[in-house]
């Protein structure tokens, strides 16, 4: 019955998509609406051809999905990299923004395709399959739901597929992180809506008693990003067969809902989901339970009380009030304290192993990743003071600073994650090769460091730059004299990204070989095939 | 009393007070007596349950609680 309610719906979704791309009043909007029409005559096919077979009935851990994601999460991770050296080489050497591919190509479009295939694509992937492989395991039972984990995992790849094509043709709402347009929105809600509904549905029916600190971290990733998403993207589309909306909101509430979402987009995406990831994948790298469970307790409710007030200081000096943006910077202040709490948590759960930093190359992943937490987490209340900020917003600073959290902790305990998934969900003894890991590990970190220490330099010159002033009080400096002056560093930067990379490539690799190159390993109480 | 300017009192006011108390009530909730236990079964519980859930390896459960280093 249930195969035939499927025929269908899509069906009547091919038909509708077919007369959508026929009255589609711009290119992306019709574009898209021939992809949902392929995907969903696709699924037609399928469901039609395997209608009325009968499944076996599931059991053990649904690990299909969280393989899916692995892979996906790796795929994504390449192409957000190579977008991000990219365009950070056109900054470096504007010819990179080719004529033929003016209105496509150029920095402009190709940004936002970097922001949101590194956060979204990469990382939410991450999220998305780290907290299906956790879920499961803290909670000893299978994925609630069945099939609409897979639901979760597709629709979000649809997702990002719209959203990134979107940005090539110019459909975009302008807003930091959340360019998508309204109907890619909507369709997000409901994959947003069934992942919450299957991690809840796992943790209800769970069968050990507690739910264990990273699921309290992945839940509240899940529940907030979904008010953030809803809240910052109400907008009225000029035409239901046009990719173009207008924002509910105008003037500075529109400006400060966007960055409230933004800076919670870095709160509960950025930080909640992945501290949900460090509090399960670094115990079991080290082999012990974590440092201190009521410290951890105390991290996720000081984090989450208090990270969501910070967003205005995205805003200082603007038409915001003084009060609220001094609110803004003053929760941002606080936050450092459960920053912190969390860093030495994780830290000091290695405490009476620390030897394996030096022979546990993943674990060494997990803790320069954890470093870079810190070092991020007490940069970006420093940045939010008023002052200091005169000086760095604007400036390459903020790049910077973005970089070192993204680069550093998002980036280093995802591929510490991926390392530890890989040899367990494809039943592999072991990983092909330490060395390669150690060899991303610091191809990753002298990349970063390059990084960020070019954009530490680059960031404050231009805004002293900005800001000095002859003795008749006219500005010393243009802006292009800024621009040249910030060469060299811009290289710096970009080859810093090459190196980044390079490590992600060589992950690939080792990653590739470990499932391709080993023969499985059949465990008596093996995992069972999904 | 306009809807905002009755929110706006609201919220810093009796809201403040009660998420302060929420968040200090989180404290003494973690420190509570006789927490310990259940905290340190909680830290060990991912060692528990790798390979399959619950139900597929009932047994075993129990004696991988007693084990405080979880070594599988």
């Amino acid at each position: 019955m249930w195969d035939w309610i499927k025929i269908a719906v899509l069906g009547l979704v091919a038909l509708l998509a077919a007369l959508t791309a026929n009255f589609a009043r711009d290119l992306a909007y019709q574009v898209h609406a021939l992809i949902v029409m392929a995907v969903a005559a696709g699924l037609f096919i399928y469901t039609v051809r395997t209608a009325g077979e009968e499944k076996p009935a599931a059991t053990g851990y649904m690990d299909g999905v969280v393989r899916a994601g692995v892979i996906a999460t790796a795929f994504w991770g390449i192409a957000g990299f190579l977008v991000g050296t990219f365009i950070a080489f056109q900054l470096a050497f504007p010819q990179l923004n080719f004529d033929f591919l003016q209105g496509y190509g150029n920095f402009g479009r190709l940004r936002p395709l970097h922001t949101s295939a590194v956060i979204f694509a990469f990382g939410g992937n991450a999220l998305i399959a780290s907290s299906l492989y956790v879920v499961q395991r803290t909670s000893a039972a299978r994925l609630w739901g069945g099939n609409a984990a897979w639901f979760v995992f597709w629709g979000y790849q649809l997702f990002i597929v719209l959203a990134a094509t979107g940005y090539l043709m110019g459909a975009t709402q302008s807003r930091e992180y959340a360019e998508p347009e309204w109907y890619v929105d909507l369709w997000l809600t409901i994959v947003w809506v069934v992942y919450l509904g299957i991690f809840l549905g796992t943790i209800v029916k769970r069968k050990e008693p507690h739910i264990y600190v990273a699921n309290w971290f992945y839940l509240s990733f899940i529940v907030t990003v979904a008010m953030l998403h809803v809240v910052n993207n109400m907008a009225i589309p000029v035409s239901f067969m046009g990719a173009r909306s207008v924002s509910a909101m105008a003037g500075v509430q529109d400006a400060m809902t966007q960055w409230w979402y933004g800076h919670n987009a870095v709160g509960f995406f950025l930080t909640a989901g992945f501290l949900g990831m460090m509090y399960y994948f670094v115990p079991k790298q080290a082999e012990r339970p974590v440092f201190s469970y009521k410290l951890s307790i105390i991290h996720f409710w000081a984090l989450i009380f208090i990270y969501i007030w910070a967003g205005p200081h995205h805003l200082h000096y603007t038409a915001l009030p003084d009060w609220a943006s001094t609110l803004g910077m003053v929760f941002s202040i606080i936050l450092w304290m459960p920053s912190w709490g969390g860093m030495i948590n994780g830290l000091m759960t290695l405490s009476g192993a620390w030897d394996k930093i030096r022979t546990d190359p993943i674990i060494r992943m997990m803790v320069i990743s954890i470093g870079f937490y810190g070092m991020s987490t007490f940069e970006g209340p420093m940045m939010s003071i008023r002052a200091v900020n005169s000086l760095s917003h604007y400036t390459d600073w903020t790049i910077g600073h973005v970089h070192s959290g993204a680069l550093g902790w998002n980036g280093m305990i995802t591929f510490g994650a991926l390392y530890f998934l890989t040899p367990r969900l494809w039943n592999r003894a072991r990983l092909y090769s330490l060395s390669l890991v150690n060899w991303h590990f610091w191809l990753a970190t002298i990349g970063i460091v390059l990084y960020a220490a070019s954009m530490w330099v680059t960031g404050i010159m231009e805004g002293l730059m900005w800001r000095e002033v002859d003795a008749q009080g006219f500005l010393v400096n243009s802006f292009a004299d800024t621009v040249s002056a910030k060469f060299p560093m811009y290289v710096v930067r970009g080859l810093g990204g090459v190196l980044y990379l390079t490590g992600a490539i060589i992950m690939c690799y080792n990653l590739w070989m470990t499932v391709r190159g080993q023969k499985e390993v059949s465990a008596a109480a093996a995992t069972p095939a999904e | 009393m306009e809807t905002y300017t009755f929110l706006r009192q609201f919220a810093d006011s009796w809201m403040l007070l009660a998420l302060f108390i929420f968040f200090i009530g989180t404290w003494f909730w973690a420190f509570r007596p006789g927490s310990r236990r259940v905290h340190d079964e909680a830290a060990n519980s991912i060692f528990r349950h790798e390979d399959a859930p619950a139900e597929d390896d009932g047994a075993l459960t129990q004696d991988n609680n007693t084990d405080p280093e979880g070594q599988k």
